[in-house]
């Protein structure tokens, strides 16, 4: 009867706990701040509080003795936080990067159903009707603040093998400039109409060989010279910048492949939209600059993030069978002190309370090491991918708070596991079994 | 062999433990074969041995095209066997999210990709439909296509007549058989002449050409000569073997090999930590019966043999139930994603070879130090329990 009123417990341990680690995972921090501070209070007022804590300090003390199986714990945790972190940290940095590329007051036209820069064609005829639909802003010239372009793929040796990767370059129109305020020249200066000289921009510069201000460089058969270096803090450092005037001859273009223009006020953008929608000559579909770049990182966000927690999943069991070796293994090894606990009196709560205590420090500790080590070697850490054009964007790891914070959770989580059931196990040692063992 | 008893009662002498241990060991293997999988579908980039075949793309990005105009030429240069020429499409399925690679292709090409098999009545219904396309067995049954249906594709490139609606009528399914190049199963091919017809935009171009070589030796030589063909043209071309060129593309979107490399030396770090722990611990436990042991007459070289082979068992015995269950997990991954990812169906036998010595290093890693110290107990000593 006993063994089956202990089965029965156990298996209501595990659907708690299976629950529990549910809603732990999705508990905002006034939660997990109010789960503290509950806990903080039973301990420090509560007479069963004060005997599980007087209990942890002996387990706490006698870790130092235990300290290579204890390391287990905090190194399996720490593997598993890490990896999680950076994996995530990779897909928010290339959101971020997206994210923060154009902006609701511009917009992007290309040819109907095109998706991308690289599969579009706006012929030159389309031009003047699009710069006079409803809806674009005017400059101070008074004329529509709009810039065809044109992007090509190019070919350019990476710094660190040599090989070559896709970069796009763009051609752009006069008030291109106007139309991104946050794209600042850094080095040199801006490339002169009509010339074949281009300004890089500094993701590019870093990530690919012999861009240097003053170097020529071959590209689509022409030798270009770079006259200047530009910062954007988004993907179009990622970018070359030249006159599409001269960029289109030079890979035999006579379109152009997008027009970004300036929306007029908030109602802009539904003005352009209605406007082009009511042209039967123009089959082109318009955004925003910032949904457009940001549909770009929908997907790889997506496989990165399930990707990374998969694979952090996968290591976090691997940590729970680990931690739950090194708990039961302390638990047995102190099975003679626990019993004595007992025998003066200790109840079972606090002895839980005492040895999950234990764990969940050991845990903590084992993901501020991961987080750390995140945080240290990833931050910043700059990568490319192939984007959407085809061509490169480079981004950087972005290990955010909220990242190193969902971290912690984890490891806090697979401390729960890893030390509830070595935690029952003391509390129900059999208190003379276990006095009499040798 | 004859102490594997002895062995295997040691092993489960503290069930708990072992269990767990074997646990962490399945988890860390279940990952290797993932992830190196991935890895090693990843960097076979179409390495089909004895292919021999290169490719000619535009040396000034991959989006520009050539003219039809070298698929003459081409054949001329000595050392050259076959040749046949693809177009890339880019049309998308109903939904951008239903990215699969789709391009025209020239007479010839299924000669030159001979682990494609097509049934030769597929294939003539094929070669006979201008507007017939075949699709591999992958995507045919992620989309439930079958043979005789028709396939809207929307051009996101090449317009035609106006409109981007293109329709294909499938005419064939192909399979490839290793299981390496199944990437390859996740393609629409359909014919370049309906291409170039039917398209608003381009004519008499072509995206790439593949050729296919006498012997694999000549094959800086003919590059050379390929690309000198159009040297100061505005069509310059680069001509590579196949695998540097799907090589160079699987490289542009990230070192896939460094990612992997670096998540399983963190888990395979703390797994040696892990089993090193357990095995010290089975040590500690156990002195008084390995002093007994040797008091029987074990040798010390012995002793130290059963403990390691005890680690090497341990860590063996979880690795492959790991290994054998990767590729198991793999597929309700991409069954439970509905195809949005995408992983290989079975383990590369790269990956096992390198999965089972790498269990073999970190049994004997794990139980080198906790079987030197039983070798060298002292009888005396440990039966004492000093």
């Amino acid at each position: 009867m006993n063994r089956i009123y202990r089965w029965l417990g156990n298996v209501g341990v595990i659907l708690a706990l299976a629950a529990g680690l549910v809603a732990w995972i999705f508990l905002p921090w006034q939660g997990v701040l109010a789960v503290a501070v509950a806990l903080l209070l039973w301990l420090l007022l509560t007479r069963g509080g004060r005997l599980a804590l007087a209990a942890g300090r002996i387990g706490i003390a006698g870790l130092p003795q235990r300290w290579g199986a204890s390391s287990v714990i905090v190194i399996g945790i720490a593997g598993v936080v890490g990896v999680l972190v950076a994996m995530l940290a990779m897909g928010e940095g290339f959101k971020a990067t997206l994210d923060s590329t154009g902006s609701d007051d511009t917009a992007i036209v290309l040819r109907g159903g095109s998706q991308a820069e690289t599969n579009s064609v706006i012929t030159r005829d389309q031009l003047p009707l699009i710069a006079s639909l409803d809806g674009i802003a005017k400059g101070t010239d008074g004329k529509p603040l709009s810039s065809p372009e044109l992007s090509q793929v190019v070919n350019l040796p990476s710094r660190s093998d040599g090989t070559d990767a896709n970069v796009q370059f763009r051609g752009v129109g006069p008030d291109a400039w106007a139309l991104r305020p946050g794209l600042k020249i850094v080095e040199g200066r801006r490339f002169g109409a009509g010339l074949r000289e281009l300004v890089a921009g500094r993701g590019v510069q870093k990530q690919f060989r012999g861009l240097q201000v003053g170097r020529q460089l071959k590209l689509g058969n022409q030798m270009w010279t770079v006259v200047g270096i530009f910062a954007a803090s988004d993907s179009h450092d990622s970018e070359l910048w030249a006159d599409a005037d001269v960029l289109g001859p030079a890979y035999q273009r006579q379109s152009f492949q997008s027009v970004t223009v300036k929306l007029d006020g908030k109602t802009g953008f539904q003005r352009l939209k209605a406007a082009l929608a009511a042209d039967p000559r123009l089959k082109l579909d318009v955004q925003t600059t910032h949904d457009y770049y940001a549909k770009q990182s929908e997907q790889l966000t997506k496989i990165i993030n399930v990707l990374g927690t998969v694979i952090g999943a996968i290591m976090a069991i691997g940590a729970v069978f680990g931690a739950l070796n090194t708990m039961y293994a302390a638990v047995a090894g102190r099975a003679r002190e626990i019993a004595t606990m007992r025998a003066l009196g200790f109840r079972g709560l606090p002895v839980v309370v005492a040895v999950m205590l234990e764990t969940m420090l050991l845990a903590l500790l084992g993901g501020l090491l991961g987080a750390a080590i995140a945080w240290i070697v990833f931050n910043g850490y700059t990568v490319s991918t192939l984007g959407n054009n085809f061509s490169q964007v480079v981004f950087q790891f972005k290990v955010s708070p909220a990242l190193l914070w969902s971290g912690l959770k984890w490891a806090l989580g697979i401390g729960l596991v890893g030390g509830l059931f070595p935690a029952l196990r003391a509390a129900r040692l059999p208190v003379t079994e276990a006095l009499r063992a040798a | 062999m004859k102490y594997l008893h002895l062995i295997w009662a040691a092993l489960f002498r503290s069930k708990t433990r072992t269990f767990l241990t074997l646990l962490s060991v399945v988890a860390a293997f279940l990952l290797f074969g993932m992830l190196d999988s991935v890895r090693v579908a990843f960097n076979s980039g179409g390495n089909v041995t004895g292919a021999n075949r290169m490719v000619v793309a535009s040396r000034l990005s991959i989006t520009q095209m050539l003219p039809y105009s070298l698929d003459a030429q081409i054949p001329t240069i000595p050392g050259v066997k076959q040749t046949a020429f693809a177009a890339w499409f880019g049309g998308i399925y109903r939904d951008p999210k239903n990215f699969f690679a789709n391009f025209s292709v020239g007479p010839g090409y299924l000669d030159l990709y001979p682990e494609f098999v097509l049934p030769a009545a597929q294939r003539k219904a094929w070669e006979a439909d201008r507007t017939g396309a075949i699709v591999g067995e992958t995507l045919a049954r992620k989309f439930g296509w079958k043979v005789g249906d028709t396939i809207p594709l929307q051009a996101t490139i090449f317009p035609t007549k106006g409109s981007n609606d293109w329709t294909f009528r499938l005419d064939g399914i192909y399979k490839v058989n290793d299981e390496k190049q199944k990437g390859q199963e996740q393609v629409l091919l359909f014919h370049w002449n309906y291409f170039d017809e039917a398209n608003d935009y381009v004519k008499g171009r072509v995206g790439w050409y593949i050729i296919k070589l006498d012997n694999a030796n000549s094959s800086d030589r003919v590059s050379k000569a390929i690309d000198a063909l159009s040297a100061n043209s505005d069509h310059e071309t680069k001509t590579q073997s196949e695998q540097a060129f799907n090589q160079a593309f699987a490289k542009q979107i990230g070192n896939i090999g460094l990612i992997v490399t670096a998540i399983m030396a963190a888990v395979f770090f703390t797994l040696l930590l892990l089993t090193g722990n357990t095995m010290a611990q089975a040590v500690r436990e156990r002195i008084p019966e390995l002093a007994v042991l040797k008091t029987i007459g074990f040798s010390n070289r012995s002793v130290l043999w059963l403990l390691l082979t005890e680690a090497i068992v341990l860590v063996v015995l979880g690795g492959l139930i790991g290994l054998g269950l990767a590729p198991l997990l793999m597929k309700a991954a991409v069954a439970g994603s509905g195809g949005f990812i995408q992983l290989p169906s079975g383990l590369p036998s790269e990956t096992i070879i390198v999965g089972v010595a790498l269990m073999l290093v970190f049994g004997v890693l794990a139980g080198l130090l906790p079987a030197l110290r039983g070798m060298r107990l002292n009888i005396v000593d440990a039966l004492a329990g000093r």
